[in-house]
């Protein structure tokens, strides 16, 4: 039981720190509170639900939701609704994903459905065994995908050249411009890496909720909760975060109160922000 | 009234509010024999001074609120609770709003330590534990079946009970609001509102206290929305959570958008716009979130003093337009 507990805290706390990465690269190149992100992981969802619905095979319906959401939650959305308010007030952007929230979520549920639908188990049913204990087929690709996803991001922001770049606007973006960095070109790739791995994200959600046009508020909040513990403007942060918010969740569901599961999650938020408001790993911001 | 708001008064304008008094004035006379109608005027009245309060939070003093449905809660519920417990409903619905006031100022402490971001935050997930108490506190607050049978109230042996004289009240509160908000709005308190949204470190150094502005632009907003779900309890003689979570605050903000933010008839046109526009052109709730987020996506990027500035454009063209043709 314990097992099975801890794995699946794992996996969930691994979507949520995809999630919240998301959150973090965006706070860091365009100073951006994605209030749409839960409603994103929707978007791809029902991408998803809808090509392996026309026959398409699980894998191939990924990378066509990967590469549907890049363009459309990634360079559309920086390109129509974030540059044009990127100098305003940051509360300015905060209404902005709100409204696109708003949006994206009633556009599902007027254009498509407003039922609930099963998302076909793509990792397989039956538990793996390892001597006496099964485990869940389904947290086990999550964890390993989610692990697998985290490293190549890291990699390629240490790594690559455009992944440098990043991390020079994220320090210091007008030292950055003087360098002769194309701001708007690395914040376009930050909402495009973003917009990808809320895609993943939702692939490896869905079999779990179901697919509705509101399964991503749930996951939205989390996300955010999980970047604001972690800390909004480091990766190591939003990881950390992650995985706390989905052991946080699931053990005290498990042994104190399923009711009120998300204000264990809360109190451990307000107790970081009245220590530490930067969060855990966060620095201070300028 | 300083100089800068007697400008801000023309006569065009005052014309306006006269015909809008009039309008709302006139709405028992036309629609009287419908309760259904008098229902929907009423609960836009109620939601003008929710929104109102919003944008004293939002629009005049630049601090996102993500909790104001919670708000609107807190006075719903005190005033269901109470005058379910026989107590006068003129007791209660002041204390509503006192609870929020006080729950506003706690609330807007953080907002003095943290900005935006985290403002968002911690008012998310004050709207998230007031939704959590109401949904889950059964044998207090009723969780999801709510609370039925909320009584309306009597004004010194005056029944209120039918949808005429109901609607009269609140647009008593409703006129109540905007003299007091008018009058906030034109003391040291609101320029001082208007200097934080502008620049919160020179409104500082020209020697505005941030700290207790913006706990006050908070714990007002927060009062008002507890009038308004004061008033709303009595209205539906039934309340549950699921007219308080926590979209229901982002909902306020695009109302408060598709209006104008910061302008003062922006909570009027908003409500007006957004909850009327469905009843005339019946049709899927939905597709009319996805045409008022859109508008609202609209607003913010080309037009951000929304319809009030779109009006306010249009009777200065029209205005300049015969001008002349007055004047000869």
């Amino acid at each position: 039981m314990l097992i099975q507990l801890v794995l699946s805290s794992i996996a969930i706390g691994a979507i949520y720190a995809l999630v919240a990465m998301g959150f973090t690269l965006l706070w860091q190149a365009a100073h951006t509170v994605n209030f749409a992100q839960g409603d994103f992981v929707t978007v791809s969802a029902v991408l998803m639900f809808i090509l392996i619905g026309a026959g398409v095979p699980f894998v191939w319906a990924l990378l066509a939701t990967v590469a549907i959401a890049g363009a459309l939650l990634g360079y559309v959305v920086k390109a129509g609704i974030i540059q044009p308010l990127i100098r305003r007030s940051q509360t300015t952007l905060i209404v902005a994903t709100i409204a696109l929230s708003f949006l994206a979520s009633n556009a599902v549920a007027t254009f498509w459905s407003s039922q609930c639908k099963a998302f076909p188990p793509v990792f397989g049913m039956m538990p793996y065994h390892i001597g006496s204990v099964a485990l869940s087929r389904q947290h086990v690709w999550t964890i390993a995908i989610a692990i697998a996803l985290i490293l190549a991001i890291n990699l390629f922001i240490q790594r690559t050249k455009p992944g440098k770049a990043m991390q020079a606007v994220a320090q210091n973006r007008e030292a950055a411009k003087v360098l002769g960095i194309n701001i708007s070109r690395v914040t376009t790739m930050v909402f495009v890496i973003n917009a990808v791995l809320v895609a993943f994200a939702a692939a490896l959600i869905a079999p779990v909720y179901m697919v509705r046009f509101d399964m991503g508020a749930q996951l939205g909040l989390k996300a955010f909760y999980a970047a604001a513990i972690g800390g909004f403007n480091q990766i190591r942060g939003a990881l950390l975060g992650g995985f706390l918010v989905g052991i946080i969740e699931t053990f005290s569901s498990a042994y104190l109160s399923t009711e009120y599961r998300e204000m264990f999650v809360l109190l451990v938020l307000i107790a970081v922000i009245l220590i530490r408001k930067e969060g855990l790993l966060g620095t201070e911001e300028r | 009234m300083n100089k800068q708001a007697k400008r801000n008064w023309t006569w065009s304008r005052i014309l306006r509010w006269a015909v809008f008094l009039a309008l709302i004035l006139m709405v028992p006379a036309i629609f009287g024999g419908n309760q259904y109608h008098m229902y929907v005027a009423t609960l836009v009245c109620v939601y003008i001074i929710v929104i109102m309060g919003l944008n004293l939070t939002l629009g005049y003093a630049g601090q996102i609120s993500l909790g104001h449905a919670a708000f609107m809660g807190i006075g719903a519920y005190t005033v269901a609770l109470m005058t379910l417990h026989g107590h006068s409903f003129w007791l209660a619905l002041p204390l509503g709003a006192v609870i929020a006031f006080i729950a506003g100022l706690i609330l807007g402490i953080p907002s003095l330590r943290v900005k935006h971001h985290y403002l968002a935050l911690v008012t998310l997930g004050f709207g998230t534990v007031v939704y959590l108490l109401m949904t889950n506190e059964h044998e207090f607050t009723g969780g999801f079946s709510g609370l039925p049978g909320i009584p309306r109230p009597n004004f010194f042996g005056l029944s209120l009970h039918s949808a005429t004289s109901f609607y009269l009240m609140v647009v008593g509160f409703l006129i109540l609001a905007t003299i007091i908000m008018l009058w906030i709005l034109n003391s040291r308190w609101g320029r001082a509102f208007k200097a934080i949204r502008e620049n919160d470190v020179r409104a500082e150094m020209v020697g505005v206290s941030l700290l207790a502005y913006k706990l006050l632009a908070f714990a007002i907003g927060a009062a008002y929305a507890a009038i308004g779900g004061g008033l709303l309890a009595p209205l539906m003689h039934f309340i549950d959570p699921t007219s308080f979570p926590v979209q229901e605050s982002f909902w306020f903000l695009i109302m408060l958008i598709i209006g104008g933010s910061g302008r003062f008839e922006g909570p009027f046109i908003g409500v007006i716009a957004v909850m009327l526009l469905p009843e005339f052109l019946r049709g899927a709730q939905q597709l009319f979130f996805v045409i008022f987020a859109s508008l609202t996506l609209a607003l913010v990027i080309f037009w951000p003093t929304g319809l009030a500035g779109l009006i306010d454009l249009f009777f200065r063209r029209v205005l300049k337009r015969n001008a002349p043709q007055l004047t000869k």
